[in-house]
């Protein structure tokens, strides 16, 4: 899988990219894919604080529920609307459907994520493959 | 289903297919002016509901369907003739434990003084009702060897909630309500719901290495802040804890207190009982142990049950004996914890109960649960070479095997569940607990014949047998069903839950909050 | 034993099979100490007559054949026969929860169908597949509203069941969110017997999560809804109507501005039965679906496209959320639901408003009867088929002299109401005669007149 070289990642299976001082945030293709069909995303709503680490949603599929962790800290901006109606939408594509638009708080936060190459790997030692 | 090469297909011998009616949605066949029902003519003088009810009126009629009594006694028939039920045979859900719902019990339920008894009736007038919550209670607190019990849960969960109510409730009394609860990771899930709905944090512990709890582990995490373990006896993996005394001393030592989910008490009745070994508070479920029918879902029933100095915090109100001699109801517990339901509890599953207990008596008792052990080890014993069994430790009425062997060929327990519906049974309890990855876990019952059993362990080898040799007829199960696979993806992600005909009048409604 | 399909002969070879050889050898996981070494202390195994006579004698000591006045959140109404006949029958009586959905088709579309008339009757959107009973249904429906608005001001009326107004400070406890009482309008006021609107607009703040009122209320009198909506709406509190007798929805209107409806389907075929097993239901309206406990049955399709129905949207519940899940009730009341579904369809779209409107006339004929001799409370409010009467012979020796004839008078409310005075609740239903209306009013007009003689 080709994780795209400008996003950054999470052990928690997030990705982020980073445009300046904002930054879009979803889950991977490899976390799409242990989940199945997603059926509902649980957003923040604009305008709630998030901080690095902790929870800012959830990703349902039809037996789980999966808690998102935030990269960074920071404001959301802007929330995906069209995952409301449709949430296959991260199963199709999940590194092009972003979940949240977030202002950065500390961009330096970002320094410490894992790049694609390291995610990557990551992803290798989890699955044993 | 069948394959045009060799491959092998099991042949079943439980079932045959057979023809049954369709039947499409009550309203599908609504017409109007078709009538089910008459009353008796009106004997008082006729009103103007509008006069009367003012603004208050309906003005539209709700859209429930018009149907004549043959097809609604149709309508409803067929549709029972699509489920599985145990009177067909044999469901080994793990922990559900679905015995016989015998007959009597709903004879006995239909009385008329029984059934058509007011709650709010004078005592004087209820005396029988009484009666049988009183001998229930004696019973019940025989059989768990503890001090007082309450009957008015309407559930397990109910009665979770009921008796940590009541475990917060002693602890305030302490001076300290304490912060957390103690739950396996192989409990149910509604340990750790209830424990969080009753204001505390849920601190998981982690199974030894024998699917039992790790009493050293244990010991480490319990302190001051610890309210109580929630602990399921035998475990959902179907094992007694051996050490469960030192269990329950380890919880006393930080006055941590010892709750018991009683859903596995099958295994129990008549050879041990949870107040003798340590257990402080419990709950039973009697639409598992004691034979009260699962109707589809409910009702239930979840007697709380507790040693001596919990008894003041037991919900209101009780059945008491008087100075006459007589039994009263009674809210004269100071440190009740309140009420936790309208009137008395499920008295119906009350009455059910105790004929179950008077058909077996202290030997049926005894018996049924011998031979519920029995049933599951003769199982075990007769599946463990084609089955991974994750534990080794003994099995007491419920066996927990994993799809370990079958994975290999991409073949997972609810694959296996969904084949064995073409063999003419229920599928086990798929994918629980969730420390044993891709579980299989099987609870016969005392009430399964040798027969029965056997062709249970048929149906399960030949399953083995078609996982190694012709995995897509696993794979793709069931074939037999009326209907197969259903899209539970499209179910959730788009829920159509409701009917919609034509649009009725619509009421439009301005003062919605609509900032939710 | 009967129940056990074993003879001693099978036990005897499964045991060797299984390689012990005795059944103790099953049970060497329980310490000796615990071990049980003597019978439980239960009553002696019991023949099937003995059985059935020990219930019939108990039975013969509740009330037989008297006539009976009560209400309170526990109806009569006639119970049509095919119910039993139906749910009896052992794929309904004896099936376990639809998780297998292919294989209990007739459990999931029966209460889809339940859920389709639950709405239909209620004025809400969507509704779930039972709760326990209409006094915890109003608890998780407070749980609920505080939920979705993050707020914890909860309010509630006084004219809300006294028990089920109980029951929610029981579950309360330890969530932060203790129920505020509101008064009601006393006798004479123009809205008599209903929640003080004056009152309810003080207390309603940014902090209320939730309005609940009964309707109609514990008084029998039926709540002006869209009024009380408009007040709680107006600071973005929820408003739940709990519905205690659901046969009222026959002819009152729903409760369209309502977010939540709790309603207790008790009167829709379910048996007296000293209080249970009755039948809760929680409906609401589409936006808060995520929210809602309990099971949900839903339509989809099979493989082949077929029309098919499921539980779904399980992630809610406590088997996937565990301790974040909105409810932890598993099992619900099922098979009494389905008794509701079979009364239902039974009576159907016409036959419940002629059943709605036999009650409303037969407790009109009651209360104005007992009226005339007595004071009837809240007189000038909509009431359905309950009402208060205000006598001078206090409830007890009243009721001690309608039982010497077989019948049971009101509910005597002094222990919930004491400001009433000597008032008892009064309810008739479609069963009540007028023979029996008539004979209950000659036995408490006697005392009536005797005093007024003097």
């Amino acid at each position: 899988m080709a994780y795209p070289q400008n996003y950054r990642y999470t052990r928690e299976h997030e990705w982020i990219e980073v445009d300046g001082k904002t930054g879009k945030i979803g889950i991977t293709d490899y976390a799409q894919n242990s989940l199945g069909d997603i059926v509902f995303v649980e957003s923040p709503k604009v305008g709630a604080a998030v901080k690095k680490g902790e929870v800012f949603g959830s990703v349902e599929s039809v037996k789980a529920v999966s808690d998102l962790y935030s990269p960074i800290t920071g404001t959301v901006i802007e929330v995906n609307e069209e995952l409301a109606s449709a949430p296959e939408k991260i199963n199709t594509d999940a590194h092009a459907s972003w979940i949240m638009k977030v202002e950065l708080s500390d961009p330096s936060e970002v320094d410490s994520l894992l790049n694609a190459e390291d995610y990557e790997k990551f992803v290798a030692e989890e699955t044993g493959s | 289903m069948a394959t045009t090469t060799n491959r092998f297909v099991g042949t079943t011998r439980k079932v045959t297919a057979h023809l049954t009616q369709n039947e499409p949605l009550s309203f599908e066949k609504s017409a109007p002016g078709k009538k089910g029902y008459k009353l008796a003519p009106l004997d008082v003088p006729e009103v103007d509901p509008a006069a009367l009810l003012g603004a208050a009126a309906r003005e539209d009629k709700p859209g429930l369907p018009e149907l004549s009594e043959i097809e609604i006694i149709r309508h409803f028939t067929r549709l029972s003739t699509w489920n599985y039920a145990i009177d067909l045979g044999m469901y080994p859900l793990g922990s559900c434990t679905m015995k016989y719902n015998p007959r009597v019990n709903e004879f006995v339920s239909r009385l008329e003084g029984i059934a058509e008894a007011h709650p709010y009736q004078p005592e004087r007038l209820s005396r029988g009702a009484m009666v049988i919550i009183k001998l229930l209670k004696d019973c019940l607190m025989e059989i768990t060897g503890m001090d007082a019990i309450a009957l008015h849960p309407a559930a397990g969960a109910h009665g979770e909630f009921t008796g940590m109510l009541m475990t917060r409730a002693y602890h305030q009394s302490k001076g300290n309500p304490r912060k957390n609860v103690i739950i396996p990771d192989s409990a149910h899930g509604t340990n750790p719901a209830t424990a969080a709905s009753v204001g505390y944090q849920v601190v998981n512990l982690k199974s030894n290495a024998q699917g039992g709890v790790d009493v050293e582990a244990l010991a480490k995490i319990v302190n001051e802040d610890t309210a109580a373990l929630m602990l399921t006896n035998p475990s959902t993996i179907g094992v007694f804890e051996s050490e469960i005394h030192k269990i329950a001393d380890v919880l006393h030592d930080k006055g941590a207190l010892l709750y018991m989910d009683g859903a596995n008490m099958n295994a129990l009745v008549g050879k041990t009982r949870p107040g003798d070994f340590g257990v402080d508070v419990m709950h039973l479920n009697l639409h598992k142990t004691f034979s009260t029918p699962h109707g589809g879902g409910g009702p239930g029933c979840g007697p709380v049950a507790c040693k001596q100095f919990l008894e003041p915090f037991l919900p209101i109100p009780f059945v008491t004996l008087g100075e006459d001699g007589l039994l009263h109801w009674s809210s004269d517990r100071p440190h009740s914890i309140g009420r936790v339901r309208a009137f008395y509890g499920n008295f119906g599953m009350f009455v059910r109960a105790l004929a179950y207990i008077l058909a077996n008596g202290p030997d049926g008792l005894r018996q049924t649960t011998e031979d519920a052990v029995l049933n599951a080890n003769y199982i075990r014993k007769n599946l463990e070479d084609v089955y991974e069994l994750p534990y080794d430790t003994p099995s007491m009425h419920e066996v927990v095997f994993s799809d370990k062997r079958q994975v290999k060929n991409g073949i997972k327990t609810g694959d296996i569940a969904k084949r064995l519906i073409d063999y003419g049974f229920h599928p086990y309890t798929t994918s629980f607990p969730l420390i044993v990855p891709g579980a299989l876990m099987i609870e016969p019952t005392e009430s399964e014949s040798r027969e029965e059993l056997d062709l249970f362990i048929d149906a399960m080898r030949q399953i083995a047998r078609e996982a190694e040799e012709n995995p897509e007829v696993v794979i793709s199960a069931p074939h037999s069903t009326r209907i197969s696979r259903l899209d539970e993806t499209m179910a959730a992600r788009k829920p159509v839950l409701r009917w919609k005909g034509p649009p009725a009048d619509a009421v439009e409604v301005d003062t919605a909050a609509k900032e939710w | 034993m009967r129940y056990l399909p074993k003879s001693d002969a099978e036990r005897a070879a499964m045991l060797r099979e299984i390689g012990v050889s005795s059944i103790d050898d099953l049970f060497t996981a329980i310490p000796e100490e615990y071990r049980l070494t003597r019978d439980l202390k239960v009553p002696r195994q019991m023949g099937e007559s003995e059985i059935i006579d020990y219930f019939k004698a108990a039975a013969e000591k509740n009330a037989q054949a008297y006539t009976s006045f009560l209400g309170a959140g526990a109806y009569r109404h006639y119970r049509p026969v095919i119910i039993d006949s139906l749910v009896q029958r052992g794929e309904f009586l004896t099936s376990y929860t639809p998780y297998q959905a292919e294989i209990t088709q007739g459990t999931l579309q029966a209460i889809f169908e339940f859920q389709t008339m639950i709405c239909e009757l209620t004025g809400m959107d969507i509704a779930n597949a039972s709760m326990y009973d209409g006094s915890t249904g109003a608890a998780e429906a407070v749980m609920m509203a505080v939920r979705v608005t993050g707020r914890d001001g909860v309010l509630v009326a006084k004219t809300v069941h006294p028990e089920y107004r109980e029951v929610m400070h029981t579950y309360a406890q330890h969530q932060g969110h203790e129920a505020r009482e509101v008064a009601y309008y006393p006798d004479g006021h123009a809205q008599a017997g209903r929640i003080d609107l004056e009152a309810l607009e003080q207390a309603v703040n940014e902090e209320t999560a939730c309005v609940l009122v009964q309707s109609p209320n514990f008084f029998g009198v039926v709540e002006d809804i869209p009024v009380i909506a408009e007040i709680a709406h107006k600071k973005g509190a929820l408003l739940i109507v709990s519905i205690a007798e659901a046969v009222s929805l026959g002819i009152v209107r729903p409760p369209v501005e309502a977010d939540i409806v709790s309603m207790e389907a008790q009167s829709f075929g379910v048996a007296l039965s000293y209080g249970g097993p009755y039948c809760g239901v929680l409906a609401a309206k589409e936006k808060y679906l995520r929210q809602m406990p309990g099971r949900l049955v839903g339509e989809t399709k099979d493989r082949d496209g077929r029309r098919g129905f499921v539980l779904t949207l399980s992630t809610r519940e406590q088997h996937i959320r565990r301790e974040k899940a909105t409810s932890n009730i598993c099992t619900n009341q099922a098979l009494v639901a389905l008794m509701a579904t079979i009364f239902m369809t039974v009576y159907g779209k016409e036959g419940i408003k002629e059943l709605a409107v036999q009650n409303l006339a037969k407790a009109k004929y009651a209360a104005d009867r007992l009226g005339a001799h007595d004071k009837l409370l809240f007189g000038q409010s909509p009431r359905f088929h309950e009402f208060v009467l205000q006598t001078e012979e206090p409830p007890k020796r009243l009721n001690a002299r309608l039982m010497e004839k077989k019948i049971i008078g009101g509910l005597d409310l002094c222990k919930w109401y004491p400001e009433l005075g000597s008032a008892t609740l009064w309810c008739a239903t479609e069963l009540t005669t007028k023979e029996q209306i008539d004979a209950a009013v000659a036995i408490v007009a006697e005392i009536s007149v005797a005093s007024a003689a003097r």
